[in-house]
């Protein structure tokens, strides 16, 4: 059977080094399928996160030859193998052992979103009706499965570390479902701007390139809410009715 | 005793799948302090991978449907052993629970009319399944997360419960670790709820995660809890069989439902073959009514692929042993062929069935929408688990509550498709709702000092021993007796030989060694596991063998055919005194006359 080297970084906050390990390469496997071979053979205290094995839980993200990915549906025939294969913990959070990486402020971030609040119900039974082609677009973000790999790409979190200032893609697009969910009544769009950064998304499209669910971020999410920002903020029709929105309320 | 981080809480909620997290935002809203502990990260619990649908009789799509028909569908695909008044519970209070889903934000697929559509289902007389395109567990949990984490609730993440503690008789906290630095921590409660999934990983072919080790089943068992239903495992028709790597890794029920069909290598549909004699009045006896049926035609009856989960995966393992299964050892699964009924037939298939398409695009190089899949059986689900009060979910055990895949009674020998996620949420918010009662009425308990000592002790050894006993090993080897010897079809003397093996591993396990430190280290986590799905093993087959028959999800062939005795009784485990496991028979409750008409009238 073949076999092909794997370099895996191996440490924890106050840092760490690479690791060669060999393992024997079977038709079909991935790159977790290897990690776990190591694991059961070589190196059993080796930390990575997994669940589902399938795509479907966003658990096992890493850097494989440099590439943010799921190392569920990282096949090794898609690798070159007469090289090591290099597989690292993502690089936009700090690491707490080998592949795993404290991702806690992604859920200290979605915390702060204004949650759904949807419009009184249409029928007398407490439901609503909503048509499919206009749920299509909020359906597309919810594919997300919390991967945080678009997290890790974006160089406004990995290069500049502005995690107090910016949310990230995946956050964006939380945002853009709530926003577009047709029975949704709540108001992000100040927050987007003033709290949530959206302004330092220069739109460079590496999230979209990363996403497993092959979201488009940039193009159906971000965009239109840098324009529904504009919108709001630099439109003079909708300055005067946010200003008098607030004086009515005052 | 060294000083441990206690943390106190009304209501702790053990596990954070699609039970745990309803329960916690019910027990928040009824306005008690509550914990979640999970194992994961949240939202990366079992429920994310469902993918079908969540059965709940709204009668968007059949105005013929109701909880009626719906309860006399999850009895007679449970064979009548299910415990009839948490069916009835489920059947009637589903729709409510989806609705409510809605009101949080989900977004079900939608009716031309724009209400939450309906899919077919296996066993399923109408269309029922509420669902997202294939991926309708990510929603539910999604929605169930997003929800949640605005109700106050405090989430532990990634720590694991060893042990349940207890004041006298009554449950009052919990002890476990947490998994970054391994540091102990002693959760201290007035009512605890289970809500930890299934027990997966003790069968090698599964398409359970590495959480699935049985932890609820056996805190509750050694705290004193009955388990109930152990032998039913539901070995789901289509798991993925190559590559190798992928083997057990789930193919919805969706695909069939879709309009999908299996053949063997001869291009037969065998499914046509073997319809069992309770089902035949519904079942299609031609393709092309089962295709009408599949379309939406209200005068059509299901295609045989959709009878019940056990006997689908028995006619599968049927064609595979007769020599006529797919050339990696499974039978085909085809939706393509629906190209000779519908125009733009492969969109259509990406619509409906996206995470199958990505999923066999990706790890097989299989384009769905041309070819034929190879499925066949893998572990996917226990109908077995604690046994509870079917309306507040309470065990025996005062103060401790079990809901979900752990908890049982529901699904009898099968468990239909659709009805976990149902079962979630029912179930879910009525043990939120009865254990905050409970945690009203109680204060907290005295914590045994000198249990968490020993259960502390107990958990670090593997780092003292040098012995050479692999954890990883261990399991893979109770995986193989499990698989090989307790599957999908049994018999007395490999449950005895199995028996005798998991004592063995039982015994092999006290010399479990690690190494590294205590800081994130899956060695010393599988060690500490291994304990659990030992027990459910232990469980599993001792259940199986009191139970001579074959029913549902259990098939004996030293007993092949059911016996009206054991149609009146659940098998029931617990610790005995001496601390042995024993197992015995117990009466089925009694169901009221205007629920046994309920099923006559749908048979």
């Amino acid at each position: 059977m073949a076999t092909a080297t794997f370099r895996i970084w191996r440490g924890d906050a106050n840092g760490g080094e690479f690791h060669d390990y060999t393992a024997e390469v079977a038709e079909g496997m991935v790159v977790l399928d290897a990690v776990h071979d190591i694991q059961r053979t070589q190196a059993p205290d080796l930390a990575c996160r997994w669940n589902c094995k399938a795509g479907k839980c966003g658990s096992c993200s890493a850097e494989v030859n440099g590439m943010p990915k799921l190392m569920c549906m990282t096949r090794l025939s898609e690798l070159p193998l007469e090289k090591p294969v290099t597989i690292e913990p993502m690089k936009a959070f700090s690491t707490l052992k080998d592949l795993v990486t404290d991702v806690s402020w992604n859920f200290s971030v979605k915390k702060t979103i204004k949650p759904f609040k949807p419009r009184p119900p249409d029928a007398a039974d407490g439901t609503w009706r909503m048509q499919q082609e206009d749920i299509d677009r909020v359906q597309e973000f919810r594919k997300c499965i919390e991967c945080f790999l678009c997290q890790d790409v974006c160089h406004v979190l990995r290069d500049h570390q502005m995690h107090e200032r910016f949310i990230g893609p995946r956050f964006l697009i939380h945002v853009a479902a709530l926003e577009m969910h047709p029975l949704d009544t709540e108001d992000r769009i100040e927050e987007l701007r003033n709290k949530q950064g959206i302004g330092y998304c220069n739109i460079t499209k590496c999230c979209t390139k990363v996403c497993p669910e092959n979201i488009e971020i940039t193009d159906n999410g971000i965009i239109p809410l840098k324009e529904r920002v504009v919108d709001d903020f630099y439109d003079p029709f909708g300055w005067i009715w946010r200003w008098l929105k607030k004086k009515s309320n005052s | 005793m060294p000083e441990y981080e206690t943390f106190e809480h009304d209501v702790l909620v053990i596990g954070a799948g699609g039970a745990g997290l309803r329960a916690a935002i019910e027990a928040s809203a009824a306005g008690v302090r509550v914990g979640l502990v999970c194992k994961s990260l949240l939202g990366k619990a079992h429920t994310v991978m469902a993918e079908g649908g969540i059965a709940a009789a709204l009668a968007n799509v059949d105005e013929r449907d109701n909880w009626k028909v719906h309860f006399a569908d999850t009895m007679r695909g449970g064979q009548y052993v299910n415990q009839w008044r948490m069916a009835e519970l489920h059947a009637k209070e589903a729709p409510d629970r989806v609705r409510e889903l809605e009101a949080w934000g989900a977004v079900f697929d939608r009716t031309k009319d724009g209400r939450i559509l309906q899919r077919h289902f296996g066993g399923h007389k109408y269309p029922r399944l509420a669902h997202v395109g294939d991926r309708t567990g990510l929603e539910m949990i999604r929605t169930l997360q997003d929800h949640g984490v605005h109700q106050g609730i405090d989430v532990y993440m990634e720590h694991t419960v060893l042990s349940l503690l207890k004041d006298g008789d009554r449950v009052v906290g919990a002890f476990g670790y947490e998994r970054e630095r391994g540091r102990f921590k002693i959760f201290r409660a007035k009512a605890v709820v289970l809500a930890t999934g299934g027990i997966g990983r003790a069968y090698k072919i599964t398409s359970n995660s590495w959480e699935y080790t049985g932890d609820g089943h056996t805190l509750a068992y050694n705290a004193g809890a009955d388990l109930i239903d152990m032998e039913f495992i539901q070995f789901h028709p289509t798991g993925m069989v190559w590559p190798p790597s992928v083997m057990g890794i789930l193919v919805t029920e969706g695909v069939r439902g879709e309009g999908g069909i299996l053949t063997n290598k001869e291009g037969r549909r065998f499914m046509f073959d073997a319809i069992p004699g309770n089902y035949r009045a519904q079942t299609a006896d031609n393709e092309e009514e089962g295709w009408r049926y599949c379309q939406g035609a209200k005068d059509a009856r299901r295609p045989p692929e959709l009878l019940t989960r056990d006997h689908v995966s028995r006619c599968i393992v049927h064609e595979i042993k007769e020599g006529r299964g797919s050339p990696h050892g499974g039978v085909f699964l085809d939706i393509s062929w629906i190209k000779q009924k519908l125009p733009n037939a492969a969109e259509h298939i990406k619509r409906k069935l996206p995470s199958m398409y990505h999923q066999f695009k990706q790890l097989a190089d299989i384009d769905i929408t041309e070819q034929p899949m190879e499925v066949g059986p893998t572990t996917h689900y226990i109908m077995g688990g604690v046994h509870v009060d079917p309306d507040t979910q309470m065990s025996r055990v005062p103060g401790l509550f079990a809901a979900g895949e752990c908890a049982a009674g529901i699904n009898g020998a099968n468990r239909l498709g659709g009805n976990s996620l149902s079962d979630l949420l029912v179930f879910g918010k009525r043990a939120g709702e009865f254990a905050a009662k409970f945690a009203k009425e109680n204060s907290l308990g005295k914590i045994d000092d000198g249990r968490i000592e020993s259960v502390a002790r107990e958990a670090l050894a593997p780092f003292e021993r040098r012995d050479d006993e692999n954890p990883y090993q261990m399991q893979k080897d109770l995986q193989d007796t499990m698989q090989d010897l307790v599957g999908i079809v049994r018999n007395e003397s490999e449950m005895r030989e199995a028996l005798e093996k998991i004592d063995d591993l039982k015994k092999r396990a006290e010399r479990a060694a690690v190494t590294g430190n205590r800081e994130y280290n899956p060695g010393w986590h599988t060690a500490l596991d291994l304990k659990n799905l030992l027990t459910v093993s232990g469980a599993i087959t001792l259940a199986a063998l009191e139970r001579k028959e074959s029913r549902g999800a259990q098939f004996r062939d030293d007993y092949p055919d059911k016996n009206e005795q054991f149609a009146k009784v659940n098998t029931m485990i617990a610790k005995a005194t001496d601390g042995s496991m024993q197992v015995r028979l117990e009466p089925l409750p009694e169901m009221p006359d205007h629920l046994k008409r309920v099923i006559e009238e749908n048979r």
